[in-house]
């Protein structure tokens, strides 16, 4: 279409795109939201103006060129306007992460120097004004949502539809300012910069230029040819470059609307409601509707069981081949398509699905069950490799080409080259422009030449040419007699039974493998109802000897499948533990994208793991929680230690060991 | 002393006005048991009033009285400057009192969103048959009432249960879609009767935020009944303390904490 015609005359800017779209689709719906129980739309030209009432506010506000702004809330188009706001006014956009809280808020909002901050609601109010006290920087604050916030000083801080009323009462001085702050906006200006969550270490600014997300944006486009018309529903947080790169810079590009949903937890209904075409969710999103639904369908009449499990044998069979469009005999196709009148479809309907074109998930692995099971359901989801360093897109999987245990093909102007130590190191027109304020983390991270390493180990698949991960590389290492660790390879195996929420292997530089499991509330808390056992919290139910039976069934089934690769057997789990509480961000033990922070494991469960490799039967600890709202306690337990049987030369060595 | 303060601004920025309701000498008995005796007291217009006092001290029966269920022997009851006679529950919900259960009165089998919507019948004038028709008046009333409805249902965050029926839901959330009927009202008094009643700390958290935001936002006058008494003392503008049926005490909860009467009450006295 037009988009792959005029690379000479492509919109240097997200502002630029703006008012191209407001030209060529200015009545088309940009952004939805459900609000008081109805969707409300904005036209592309709507929204264009609702922006630019905002930026004169903002500049009447007085914000300078080269500002931060950061933006604190959930997905809602007021705060998608207050980026490209902020883009406007030559200032650059900071979404932060609304789950922080405030002392690790206070580090970005002091790292990034932000003058101004905009935020959703009173919540996000709140925990600003609370880090003022240590961070001074900031100027004003803007706020969506007017509720609870009308007896607050308000000497620094404005509603927004305040400071837009004001940006358009004031337009005829204000406007020649914004239109000429507008002009200076090229391909190397700053376009958004965001914090990377880390995995070791502080947070990092990741800068991305207009050029960054603008030549990503098109080139993604055009690689799932999206269109115009789709749809996509924006829940992921705003801080995250994937919710960028879907909701402004291909929804920009291409020209599609934008929905946000009406709160938090009505997620799964909007998503019904909206049908979204293209798609993205990680795979504990995926994990947890699957789970939803083998749930209910194991409360459903033997009718519909049998009608359930018939139709899915079908799919498992013949789904993914004719997903892919390749040939499949005419009686399948029948079977199929009955199938689909009273299962798939209704199901697909049920899960919001149903018009699904293309999408995507990263992040993590993804079992392959649950990746077949939607693919045989007829919905094309494919995986993605990416990093905020490379605005999103390293590798993704073409359609026809998808499987579960690789990442795809280098994305189109994406090159790929693996280091001798395994590291993926890639280069690309999305390759960020450096760290913020933290230029010897550029220069270890991304070479003279643009190379830029992932950090993650894998190696490119010959027969096909797609890219497979391994492993973190700075987690794959050693034991203590050379075999190969990769702990990630193993945990993710593990995650793949539902019962399984977490699990951390440890064995770097020891003589043998152990792990920590985290069961799931939810599968293993219906296990335990239809069983009719009762548990009163969840650590009871974490301890019992039958619940730790099946883990260890599962850990069992790990060992033997992980034997089956010569180059990790070392890698079988010998002795593991079921933990007492589940592990979270709110303790530092995962990162706010849910992945485990191994390091910090370490430490605080010390006396758990050295438990682990002393042979004890049972262990007694106390771990200190915090509470979502900060504050934090204490809980202890005593926790069983359970042997799991190993296979392979496994297990003599265990014998000469001992 | 109560005429001097005609109207004043608190603390926190809000206004809280003259008079709303007057209770004068009121005696409620059934049969030979005194539930009230001869209790007098006022609610401001804008306040947040609680009635406190331990188990059996009468304050459901206090409530009965100003929510016009029960009818007092003796006293009077004065609403917005007027002496109110002998009423009917439902004549008292048209003057604008509307209130919350100690256990969930809710219509169990319907919607959040059906049971939010009988709030609004006092502001339903279509007649049946406009309705049942759903023509002309009758539908304009019902897209303006809804209107009110998904404020309120936005305003205390249930949006993702407005379609689930109440019977399904956890005790918290019933009590916060009784606090919803009773805001879909939109009535000048609201009572609350022990609107935190078995719940656990977070929820209670919840709740106070709720009531504290009610009150500011619509500017709705509150009369609440409660046994948590960190949760009275941090709300509330003014303090009742009942004990068998008596008031022992009355004003700001700093006043009421250190009134003797009302820390015996409450601890319990020696008797020797």
């Amino acid at each position: 279409m037009s988009q792959g015609a005029a690379p000479q005359s492509v919109p240097s800017s997200i502002p630029a795109l703006l008012a191209r779209n407001v030209a060529r689709f200015g009545d088309k719906p940009a952004y939805r939201e459900k609000e008081f129980g109805i969707w409300q739309s904005w036209t592309w030209a709507e929204a264009a103006d609702e922006i630019d009432a905002l930026a004169m506010g903002l500049i009447a506000l007085g914000l300078n060129e080269g500002d931060s702004v950061a933006i604190i809330g959930r997905n809602r188009p007021a705060l998608y306007w207050a980026m490209v706001a902020a883009q406007k006014c030559g200032a650059i956009p900071v979404p932060l992460y609304q789950d922080a809280v405030a002392e690790e808020m206070a580090y970005v909002l002091e790292h990034c120097g932000a003058r101004f901050v905009i935020c959703g609601d009173q919540e996000q109010v709140d925990k600003v004004i609370e880090v003022q006290e240590s961070v001074h920087g900031i100027d004003q604050i803007v706020y969506v949502d007017k509720r609870g916030l009308r007896k607050y000083d308000h000497t620094h801080m404005n509603a927004m539809a305040d400071v837009q009323a004001e940006g358009r009462a004031g337009h005829e001085r204000l406007e020649p300012v914004l239109r000429d702050r507008e002009a200076k906006l090229d391909a190397d200006t700053t376009c958004v910069m965001l914090y990377t969550s880390g995995t070791t270490g502080r947070p990092k600014g990741v800068v991305l230029s207009n050029r960054n997300i603008i030549e990503t944006s098109r080139a993604s486009a055009e690689f799932d040819h999206l269109e115009p018309g789709e749809e996509i529903l924006a829940y992921l947080p705003m801080a995250w470059v994937g919710d960028f790169i879907f909701s402004i810079g291909q929804a920009y590009w291409t020209g599609f609307c934008v929905n946000c949903p009406e709160s938090p937890d009505t997620m799964m209904t909007d998503l019904r409601e909206i049908g979204p075409t293209y798609y993205f969710a990680p795979p504990r999103v995926f994990e947890g509707q699957l789970t939803t639904v083998m749930i209910r369908m194991e409360d459903a009449g033997r009718f519909k069981r049998w009608l359930f499990d018939r139709s899915m044998a079908v799919a498992r069979r013949v789904g993914p081949a004719i997903l892919d469009g390749k040939p499949v005999s005419a009686m399948d196709r029948l079977s199929y398509r009955f199938g689909h009148l009273f299962v798939y479809g209704p199901l697909k309907n049920t899960l919001g699905l149903s018009r699904v074109r293309v999408g995507y998930t990263a992040g993590e692995a993804i079992g392959p069950e649950i990746f077949d099971f939607y693919r045989s359901l007829g919905i094309n989801l494919k995986q993605l490799y990416g990093q905020t360093e490379a605005s999103v897109f390293i590798t993704q999987q073409p359609d026809g080409e998808v499987r579960s245990d690789t990442v795809g093909v280098p994305s189109p102007g994406v090159e790929i080259k693996i280091a001798d130590n395994g590291e993926v190191f890639y280069r690309s027109p999305g390759t960020f422009v450096e760290y913020y304020k933290n230029p010897d983390s550029t220069a270890s991270t991304k070479d003279p030449e643009g190379w830029v390493a992932t950090g993650d180990a894998g190696f490119i698949e010959e027969s096909s040419g797609h890219l497979r991960i391994i492993d973190r590389a700075k987690d794959v290492g050693q034991m203590a007699d050379g075999r190969l660790f990769a702990p990630k390879y193993v945990e993710n195996k593990l995650k793949f039974f539902p019962n399984i929420l977490e699990a951390v292997v440890f064995g770097a530089g020891r003589d043998r493998c152990t792990a920590f499991i985290n069961i799931d509330l939810t599968a293993v808390g219906n296990w335990a109802e239809r069983n009719n056992i009762a548990y009163a919290s969840y650590q009871e139910l974490s301890q019992n000897p039958q619940v730790l039976e099946i883990v260890q069934g599962h850990v069992e089934a790990v060992n033997e499948s992980v034997a089956a690769d010569e180059m990790l057997s070392g890698c079988q789990i010998h002795r593991f533990l079921v933990l007492h509480k589940e592990l979270d961000a709110d303790d530092g033990e995962l990162t706010r994208t849910r992945k485990v922070r191994r390091r910090i494991i370490e430490e605080k469960y010390a006396d758990l793991i050295s438990a682990l490799y002393d042979g004890s039967e049972t262990v007694s600890t106390e771990t200190e929680v915090t509470y979502e709202d900060g504050r934090k306690g204490k809980i202890s337990a005593t926790l069983d230690i359970r042997d799991a049987k190993v296979v392979g030369g496994e297990e003599e060595r265990k014998v000469a060991a001992e | 002393m109560l005429d001097e303060m005609q109207s004043h601004v608190t603390e926190d920025g809000r206004t809280i006005g003259g008079v709303l309701m007057e209770m004068r000498n009121i005696t409620l008995r059934f049969g030979g048991v005194v539930a009230i005796k001869d209790i007098t007291f006022d609610i401001r217009e804008g306040e947040i009033r609680a009635i406190i006092g331990p188990n059996g001290a009468g304050k459901s029966s206090m409530l009965n009285v100003i929510s016009g269920f029960y009818h007092p022997q003796e006293g009077e009851v004065w609403f917005r400057g007027h002496k109110r006679p002998s009423m009917k529950p439902y004549q008292v919900a048209h003057q604008g009192i509307a209130r919350t259960f100690q256990n969930i009165a809710l219509f169990e089998g319907m919607s959040v969103l059906d049971n939010v919507m009988t709030g609004r019948l006092t502001h339903m004038k279509a007649g049946i048959f406009a309705q049942a028709l759903w023509k002309g008046r009758a539908e304009e009333e019902e897209v303006a009432n809804r209107e009110q409805v998904e404020k309120i249902i936005d305003f205390l965050e249930i949006q993702h249960i407005r379609k689930t029926p109440v019977g399904r839901l956890p005790y918290g959330l019933k009590k916060r879609v009784e606090l919803a009927r009773a805001l879909a009202a939109e009535p000048k008094l609201l009572l609350l009767d022990e609107p935190m009643a078995g719940m656990n700390v977070e929820e209670k958290e919840d709740m106070s935020r709720f009531i504290l935001d009610v009150n500011d936002e619509f500017g709705t006058t509150i009369a609440l009944i409660e046994h948590d008494m960190g949760v009275v003392m941090d709300l509330s503008d003014r303090v009742v303390v009942m004990d068998y049926g008596r008031k022992i005490g009355d004003g700001t909860p700093d006043e009421v904490r250190s009134n003797q009467d009302v820390i015996d009450a409450y601890l319990g006295v020696s008797h020797d």
